[in-house]
């Protein structure tokens, strides 16, 4: 079924590529959303978020998804919850197939975020669901009085640990360093807490069990090797961004996608959020390695929705 | 499309002594991934008809059963045919990877 050429396709579904939406439909843009199966991003992986604006007392992560979702729907764009398979940004107008549909825009926004990073540890695979996990709010329950371990040393990693302490009886982080990155308020919740202790300089080798995790290997600094005993092993070492069908766009040396700041003869910035190609743009965790925010997302995706009305406008 | 919610007490009847195949889906109210996978499930469950049953069962007030079958992580599938888990499905999984794995018994 042919569904005529649309103005924009957004590949994604996280607060970059809803927000984009909002704006490019809300502008009267033939919008589509490429939102793929896991919709709602990151955002639906974790409890209350407290510094998105507008929410006082914060919001769950996935309300806040459903209701961009909904706002987007409202002004007319279509969502659908089928992943990605190809995309042609060489040949206007772009070509994208999701599951056995084919779409054809004037213009893309790429905003297909970032997805754990796993350990690469011999078991990790073999254990997922198991008692390996990256999803503390969706497991933590499975854990009652049980010992686990959750890796890392950022704000997924302490937020992780203390949604654990709810439920389990011990709560140890490991981290390669001897310090975390964490913002300081979080980090302070951490160490106040009782039931959490800290392993620094340590790596995880190999995850151990039989039908489901028993322990992990462990190498730390003034120790060396050793084994210690766990029911279950939380992995929040930071995200990769999703570029692997992204042909013939240009990443940077991190990985992400890479803007190209296009400027006028007089120096003046034309486009902030382009790609290195013409009529495809990019928001979100997909390009930003820096900030990595649900507002920042967000802000970004209406960055690029106005870049693409204006490369319309230009265009056409 | 049959659709049920099964318990620790009805799952034996509903999912073990089934005469079709089942669909169980572990879930939870606080579970975000668990909304995502709901549509595709509804979907698969119309396209099959009576072929097959869904059967929804809450981790929180039936530990039980999901402990019985190791559930370490919502949202989990597991297809049962028979009364034996056939397939079992950890995470969201796009729509086909299911569909595949339900052809070969239906
Ligand atoms: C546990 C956790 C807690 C967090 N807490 C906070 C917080 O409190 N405050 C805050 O500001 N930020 C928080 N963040 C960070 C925030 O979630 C991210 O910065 C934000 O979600 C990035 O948005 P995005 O739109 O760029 O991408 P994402 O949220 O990563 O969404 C990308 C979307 O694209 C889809 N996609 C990818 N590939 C394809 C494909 N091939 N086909 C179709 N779809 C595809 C994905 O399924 C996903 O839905 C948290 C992150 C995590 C993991």
């Amino acid at each position: 079924m042919s569904q005529g050429l649309f103005d924009v396709i957004i590949l994604g579904s996280g607060p970059a590529a809803l927000t984009a939406g909002l704006y490019t439909s809300r502008a009267d843009l033939k919008t589509l959303i490429i939102a793929g199966t896991k919709w709602g991003g990151q955002l639906q992986l974790t409890t209350l978020v407290e510094n998105y604006p507008g929410f006082p007392q914060g919001i769950q992560g996935p309300d806040l998804m459903i209701n961009m979702r909904k706002q987007t729907e409202r002004f007319g764009a279509i969502i659908v919850d089928i992943q990605l398979k190809e995309v042609d940004v060489v040949n206007q107008p772009f070509t994208i197939k999701a599951g056995d549909q084919i779409y054809q825009g004037k213009t893309i926004i790429i905003a297909t975020g970032a997805d754990t990073q796993w350990l690469s540890v011999p078991g990790e695979k073999d254990f997922l669901g198991k008692g390996v996990s990256s999803c503390a709010p969706c497991d933590a329950f499975f854990y009652r009085n049980k010992r686990v371990i959750v890796i890392g040393g950022g704000d997924s990693a302490m937020e992780e640990a203390l949604v654990l302490t709810k439920f389990a009886t011990e709560v140890t982080i490991i981290h390669r360093r001897d310090s975390f990155r964490a913002s300081k308020i979080m980090q302070d919740r951490v160490i106040g807490n009782k039931k959490i202790k800290i392993l620094w300089n340590s790596t995880i080798k190999e995850i151990l069990g039989k039908d489901k995790v028993t322990g992990v290997k462990i190498e730390t600094k003034s120790k060396g090797m050793w084994e210690m005993p766990i029911d279950g092993i939380f992995v929040a070492i930071g995200h990769t961004p999703n570029t692997v069908l992204l042909k013939g766009i240009n990443l940077d040396s991190k990985g992400f996608v890479a803007r190209v700041e296009e400027r006028n003869k007089q120096g003046q910035l034309l486009y902030f959020t382009k790609t290195n190609r013409d009529g495809v743009f990019t928001a979100g965790d997909v390009h930003d390695y820096r900030y990595k925010q649900a507002v920042t997302a967000a802000g970004f995706g209406c960055m690029a929705a106005l870049d693409v009305e204006k490369w319309l406008e230009d265009h056409e | 499309m049959t659709q049920v919610v099964v318990t620790d007490q009805n799952f034996e009847t509903e999912v073990l002594k089934s005469d079709k195949p089942v669909i169980v889906d572990f879930w939870a109210s606080w579970c975000g991934p668990c909304k995502m996978l709901d549509p595709i499930i509804d979907e698969i469950a119309k396209e099959l008809g009576d072929k097959i049953k869904v059967a929804k069962v809450d981790v929180d007030a039936n530990l039980q059963t999901a402990q019985k079958y190791n559930i370490l992580s919502i949202p989990t599938v597991i297809l049962f045919n028979k009364g034996e888990p056939k397939q079992q499905f950890v995470g969201v999984q796009p729509k086909e990877r299911y569909q595949e794995e339900i052809n070969k018994i239906v």
